[in-house]
């Protein structure tokens, strides 16, 4: 069967599937426990007990299954071994020993914790700066939209966009990347900027920032319109400069904003695997921990070493996921 | 708020210019690929794309017709041309001339100029050139002359006939392009359903542990998806789905749905009290007032949830690879399929832009079109 039947009929099937158990589980429901009859009372609070549990089930099932399990498992992996012939045996932490024995594990964590310190923090000034810049003028619907169009983008479309932009020619020839014609009209040598060391990294996550920035934009500037009007006349009426109206009466206003754009940008960064793996698959000293734990994983095939690399993501994740809990059941509160 | 630029001019002109700035750094990588896109591959590899917007200049040398071609026109022997016609670009336009190498742009087009063996030759601004002597022309060669040159850009749709509609299955992106629309579309439906009757539950019913699977939520929705691969793809292999479409869609929509439980529920938790009320004291029952109230309310947030998961589903790479794409490579997706061409023929720009542009054209039409379904859930999803 060609496979875009098989979609078309996977969504028929799943759908109906999906209608089918909510409609028939609250129709069983009623059945049982009729909301009539001599026990109609005792059969309402049952129903409405279960009835949640009904809606709820599908959804816990296929979060604890994908996502909520494979932690817990991952967590096994990376503490067994695989032994020849099938089965696995208790290996303590000697995947996490063998892991940092590894420079290129060191490249990776080291280039990760640049990610971290750049890519969050230039997004997010960026879009505020944009924010802040295109709510005043009349074209800024237009720079807005222009400055979010990389969001639709792929990661791996951005880096075909980005490695053209960085394509170096020898010496003499006619650049045909646009960084390296400017370079060149300024006197400058052609470089090949992706396999600089150390410097490589700031060009990759310029993709990143390229593409996180409207995101920062679009969040930063909705709270800098929900900033009450009155503290700005407010601050006008004392004699405030646009410069100290913005940094003195408005930055401090959306600060809880400033921090959730910061995180999310942050979770971005750690799981970043799509423009290293494209652009320089972790070579010329650009490994970051996301594309290590992948050739591990899939060319390496150490599954051991992969999971331990994985769960490393995870210990990073975890004070972002649980900042985040607590936010959010202080604002549910 | 607005009148505290407007009250200095300059500061008014420096936003302008700054924003315009800004604009057209984040526009020129993307233009840069798309105009690359329309070139060729000699185009692309012997001149940098913003020249391609131009007409370009340059210096050529041309041989008239030999003297075998000459006509006598009352006493006059002439002979007639145009410079242009051996190459076959008639839109290009010459702006000097000249009968040496040493001089080739000593005459603007129309002058008239002396040739050496005697006799005059003129050149106009199409490349229409006129010898004309009043003795014969001898010799079996034309005459030698030079002309600066300006080409019109010029573009060609070739490389989208060659991605889009040729054969090859290196070049060739249709099979890929209907593989990822196979993947996308099922894989963003499926979870909505799902995604949108736990959303009520967690809403609007109450139940004991409630605020702790919110919490839970919450949490898995910056579980990195890294962590689900190795052991998913065991669970797979087990239960006989092996590497496929089945395998892709569910894990699709496994690492969707915190985003979607987390955004609906949001939502549905923001509509009305008095709705919900009413409809439960006139006898509702919970699923006739999820189907018939609380689902047509919540299209805004089903269409945001939609149009995320559409974009991720469609850009992603790491998914694909490991749980759909085989050995066989039947099964490619277009991020994958530009990852190789990336690989193997680096230096093949113009399959390379334009396989991007294609994968990168569907996402940027439901961006443009969707945009502010797309702010909206965006607005509602960040962790507040």
């Amino acid at each position: 069967m060609a496979p875009a039947l098989q979609g078309l009929l996977t969504i028929v099937i799943g759908i109906s599937v999906c209608i089918g158990y909510f409609l028939g589980s609250n129709l069983l429901l009623d059945t049982l426990f009729p909301p009539r009859g001599p026990r109609a009372g005792r059969n309402i609070n049952i129903a409405n007990m279960v009835r949640p549990w009904l809606f709820l089930f599908p959804a816990m099932f296929a979060l604890g299954l994908y996502l909520a399990y494979p932690v817990v498992e991952t967590l096994r992996l990376s503490l067994t071994e695989r032994v020849p012939g099938g089965g696995y045996v208790w290996a303590g932490f000697d995947n996490y020993i063998q892991m940092a024995n590894e420079p290129k594990f060191w490249e990776a964590i080291i280039n990760n914790m640049l990610w971290l310190l750049v890519v969050p923090g230039l997004a997010t000034v960026f879009g505020l700066l944009a924010a802040q810049l295109t709510d005043r003028i009349k074209w800024g619907n237009i720079a807005k939209s222009i400055i979010f169009m990389p969001m639709a983008i792929s990661f791996v479309g951005a880096s075909v966009i980005w490695k053209l932009v960085y394509d170096a020619r020898p010496a003499g020839q006619e650049q045909i990347g646009i960084l390296n014609a400017i370079v060149v009209a300024l006197g400058g040598q052609p470089e090949t900027w992706l396999t600089i060391p150390f410097w490589n990294n700031f060009f990759l996550m310029a993709v990143l920032v390229w593409i996180q920035t409207g995101f920062a934009m679009v969040i930063l500037s909705a709270a800098l319109r929900g900033i009450p009007e009155e503290t700005i006349e407010a601050a006008i009426v004392d004699g405030a400069n646009p410069m100290q109206i913005f940094f003195k009466i408005k930055v401090p206003q959306i600060k809880g904003t400033i921090m959730v754009v910061w995180t999310t940008i942050t979770i971005i960064v750690l799981k970043i695997f799509d423009i290293v793996f494209a652009m320089t698959n972790g070579q010329w000293g650009t490994q970051v921990l996301a594309n290590y734990m992948y050739a591990k994983l899939f060319v390496a095939r150490d599954w051991g070493v992969g999971s331990a690399s994985a769960i490393v993501i995870m210990v990073l994740v975890l004070p972002i996921l649980v900042w985040n809990v607590r936010n959010a059941r202080k604002e549910m509160n | 708020m607005k009148n505290i630029a407007g009250q200095k001019p300059a500061l008014l002109w420096a936003t302008h210019l700054a924003v315009a700035f800004m604009v057209i750094l984040w526009i020129i990588p993307t233009f840069g690929l798309l105009v690359s896109s329309f070139r060729t591959g000699d185009q692309i590899s012997t001149s940098g794309w913003w020249k391609s917007l131009f007409a370009t200049e340059q210096v050529e040398g041309f041989r008239t017709a030999s003297p075998e071609d000459q006509v006598q026109e009352g006493d006059l022997y002439v002979i007639e041309g145009n410079v242009f016609t051996d190459g076959g670009a008639e839109a290009n336009t010459l702006s000097a001339w000249g009968t040496s190498s040493r001089d080739v742009s000593a005459y603007a087009p129309g002058d008239v100029a002396e040739l050496r063996d005697g006799g005059t030759i003129t050149i106009a601004e199409n490349g229409d050139y006129r010898l004309e002597n009043s003795e014969p022309f001898e010799g079996s060669r034309g005459e030698r002359v030079f002309g600066t040159v300006s080409e019109p850009p010029t573009f060609t749709l070739e490389n989208y006939d060659r991605v889009l509609f040729s054969g090859s299955s290196t070049d060739g992106m249709q099979k890929a392009f209907l593989n990822t629309m196979t993947v996308t579309i099922p894989a963003t439906v499926i979870p909505i359903l799902i995604a949108a009757f736990a959303a009520y539950a967690l809403a609007w019913m109450d139940f004991p542990g409630r605020a702790l699977l919110i919490a839970g939520v919450v949490a898995l929705l910056v579980v990195p998806l890294q962590l689900a691969l190795i052991p998913l793809l065991k669970l797979h292999l087990n239960i006989g789905i092996g590497k496929g479409y089945m395998g892709v869609w569910l894990a699709h929509t496994g690492f969707g749905l915190p985003m979607a439980v987390y955004l609906l529920r949001n939502y549905i938790a923001g509509l009305p009290r008095d709705i919900i009320e009413n409809a439960r004291v006139d006898g509702a029952t919970e699923f006739q007032i999820f189907t018939r109230i609380i689902l047509p309310l919540s299209f805004p947030a089903l269409a945001s949830f939609a149009i995320f998961q559409f974009l991720w589903t469609w850009n992603d790479l790491l998914v694909a690879k490991v749980f759909l794409i085989d050995a066989s490579g039947q099964t490619t997706v277009m991020t994958n399929q530009i990852v190789e061409l990336m690989g193997t023929r680096g230096g093949d720009w113009e399959i390379l832009a334009t396989a991007a542009f294609v994968s990168i054209s569907v996402p940027l039409l439901v961006f443009f079109f969707m945009q502010k379904y797309l702010v909206r859930g965006l607005l509602a999803g960040s962790v507040k």
